[in-house]
């Protein structure tokens, strides 16, 4: 996994709430026994035309926005599904950061673990950061996760909180099971404790 | 005197390996699921990375989401589909990991079999790369969807990096009316707490109308706590419980059995524990209900109307409405009741389980389905499937002209052949009536089998209490 320390990109701003799994990439596009290659799919009913053609209209059809690492949308973002090629597909596009009130817990977990930075801001901030975002190729925001601010492009900082040991793991780009292992030997204590407790638990053989 | 725990607290105590100094805690999986979709770059990374599969004795694989509900002894057709079953198949082998295929009787939706099975149990910590996971909540377990990263994560240390949820309580006090059902309760509740209503929570249903309800009630509204933006649904396993469990072909059996009831009676939260939140509803109150939008909590009772964005205070809400509006071509003031529909899908992990299939069969006896209308049943396992074979419920509903089907996922979510075609609009049993959600362009209304039943025959969106 990449590490996030500091991203100064374009944003794009996308003023939709309940943004929903189905909508960052359809099931149709969930066929694929791997994780690159979604970003062309990536919200694929909002981006393209029953022909396939783009719609001009769309924030990520248009420059510079075709050029966007970080997103800001609206509340609950990311609901629906639990399929990680939501993320896959915003990071296949460039997209490393999300910013909204709110998002779906499962979406919100998956973020982390694939270095997609979440930030949970108040509306009237996101709102704000797309004003900001609309000025385009004029604009950039930075995202410092180190010091847990975004910086507006006139300047000024507005301070975001976000879990500490997810904080550490993106700055670092550590995987989790490298570290849930370093603790094997409590994990080996536990099945031991749970075999001689709750020895009626049945293992699964012989399908 | 300990303090008062509730059942998620149980549950959530009982399985955790290790707290983390800043609250995060290595939490213990009893029962991962497994399925062809989200499983291939979990595998691949343990591959990757030379790791095993720590657990395969606590670990069930089988196929549901992209088979073919038609005929299946041609194999699958569609070459990605086959390509996601084919690399489910190495990688169940290659890490000796228990698996269903396609063509064994027990085959179906990994929500339906894990219970159907007794892979899932009281008191257990159930987890599926898949947000319906919650389904298993049902039983008294707490359960929940995980991503892919996640699913790698189960496969190599069988446990989850977690903070614990918050604990919500909504209470359904009274009786269900007539022609009313458990889909109906848990569409009521989402209509009442929103999408997001439940985000950071774990839901604990209680109250006499949920102790009321039998298994299949109970997995339809545990299923669907994931709509309210609940990270699980649960419900306190009870002689219900118990009576369900009992001989399942993996639950404990015999003197183990009893050791298990006698643990699964401890569950139960104590009196006076405490919930962060608490929604109640009175169940009578409830009627049979239908979404109008592009998202569960978009829905009124069969016998309102549309409702009218102009109404919305919320300028942001009222811009999203008009957008359900458009997508779903209805107008406000419309009645439900005169919502003609094209296509009628019975199925899924909220209601493709023999109860389900019983309730639309006594809808569908003796009539027709309407001219024009497509309507499919598809049972959500073989299991499901051969119990209403033997009980010739497949007879009357192709009598009435239903298609009757293979079990998988089918159009819940068009990963196979069976979807909508753009502009066509559906009376379904799922879970998710998000834009496209059963096919580009496909519009669905979500309600419970009976009502699909009623809107199969009827060929619109029908209240079922003037059939039944
Ligand atoms: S039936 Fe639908 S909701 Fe359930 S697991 Fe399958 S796709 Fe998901």
């Amino acid at each position: 996994m990449d590490r996030f320390t500091t991203l100064t990109a374009i944003a794009a701003p996308l003023p939709l709430a309940n943004v929903d799994t189905d909508k960052i990439i359809p099931a149709r596009f969930l066929k694929t026994i791997k994780r690159t290659g979604l970003g062309v799919h990536l919200f694929d009913t909002l981006r393209y035309d029953e022909s396939g053609a783009e719609r001009p209209d769309f924030v990520l059809n248009q420059e510079p926005y075709r050029r966007a690492q970080i997103l800001i949308a609206f509340e609950n973002f990311g609901c629906g599904s639990s399929r990680e090629h939501a993320p896959w597909a915003l990071l296949d596009f460039g997209i490393r950061c999300v910013i909204a009130p709110d998002f779906a817990d499962i979406f919100h977990n998956n973020c982390f673990k694939n270095g997609i930075l979440p930030i949970r801001l108040p509306r009237e901030v996101c709102e704000a950061l797309m004003a900001d975002a609309r000025m385009g190729g004029n604009a950039r925001l930075t995202v410092d996760l180190q010091r847990q601010v975004v910086v507006r492009p006139n300047g000024e900082e507005i301070r975001f909180e976000i879990d500490p040991f997810r904080r550490h793991l993106l700055l670092e780009g550590l995987d989790d099971i490298g570290q849930t292992l370093q603790h094997a030997p409590a994990i080996d204590g536990y099945e031991a404790r749970q075999r001689s407790e709750r020895a009626w638990v049945p293992a699964i053989g012989g399908v | 005197m300990a303090e008062p725990r509730t059942l998620f607290d149980k549950v959530w105590d009982s399985h955790v390996v290790e707290r983390l100094p800043d609250g995060t805690c290595i939490l213990y999986i009893d029962r991962h699921l497994t399925h062809e979709v989200t499983s291939p770059q979990a595998f691949e990374g343990l591959r990757m990375a030379g790791r095993r599969v720590r657990r395969p004795d606590a670990t069930i694989a089988v196929v549901d989401h992209n088979v073919p509900t038609s005929d299946r002894s041609k194999g699958i057709e569609e070459p990605e589909s086959r390509l996601q079953v084919e690399t489910l198949e190495r990688n169940v082998a290659e890490f000796g990991v228990p698996y269903i295929p396609l063509l064994d009787a027990r085959q179906g939706i990994v929500h339906i079999i894990g219970p159907e099975l007794g892979i899932s149990l009281p008191g257990f910590t159930i987890v599926c790369g898949d947000s319906h996971t919650s389904t298993h909540g049902a039983l008294g377990a707490l359960a929940f969807g995980i991503g892919t990263s996640e699913v790698e994560h189960v496969l190599a240390t069988q446990t989850l990096l977690q903070k614990p949820a918050k604990n919500m309580l909504v209470r359904v006090d009274g009786t269900l009316g007539f022609g009313c059902t458990a889909k109906d309760i848990v569409l009521a509740i989402i209509g009442r707490i929103g999408t997001a209503g439940g985000t950071g929570h774990v839901i604990e249903y209680a109250g006499e109308a949920i102790r009321a309800l039998d298994m299949a009630g109970r997995m339809t509204v545990c299923n669907m706590s994931i709509e309210a933006g609940a990270r699980a649904g649960m419900i306190a396993p009870d002689e219900t419980t118990f009576d369900y469990v009992r001989g399942r072909p993996y639950a404990p059996k015999a003197g183990a059995f009893e050791q298990a009831v006698a643990y699964w009676r401890t569950l139960p939260s104590d009196p006076g524990a405490r919930y962060d939140r608490t929604v109640t509803l009175d169940a009578g109150a409830v009627a049979p209900m239908v979404t109008w939008g592009t998202s569960p909590e978009a829905v009124v009772p069969v016998t309102g109307t549309v409702p009218d964005p102009e109404g919305e205070p919320d300028e942001a809400r009222r811009a999203q409405m008009r957008r359900m509006l458009d997508y779903m071509a209805l107008t406000p003031g419309q009645r439900m009741q005169d919502v003609p529909v094209d296509v009628v899908f019975i199925g899924s992990c909220t209601n493709g389980r023999i109860e389900d299939i019983r309730a639309a069969a006594t809808i569908a006896r003796g009539r027709k389905v309407a001219p024009g209308v497509r309507a499919l049943v598809v049972p959500g396992s073989g299991l499901v499937k051969q119990q209403a074979e033997e009980e010739g419920l497949d007879r009357v509903l192709t009598e009435a002209g239903f298609e009757w089907r293979e079990a998988g996922c089918s159009m819940c979510l068009g990963m196979n052949p069976d979807k909508l075609t753009p502009g066509q609009r559906c009376a379904s049993t799922s879970n998710r009536n998000f834009e496209g959600r059963q096919g580009p362009g496909g519009r669905t209304h979500l309600l419970s089998p009976a009502m699909a039943a009623a809107a199969a025959v009827t060929g619109r969106l029908a209240d079922v209490r003037e059939l039944a």
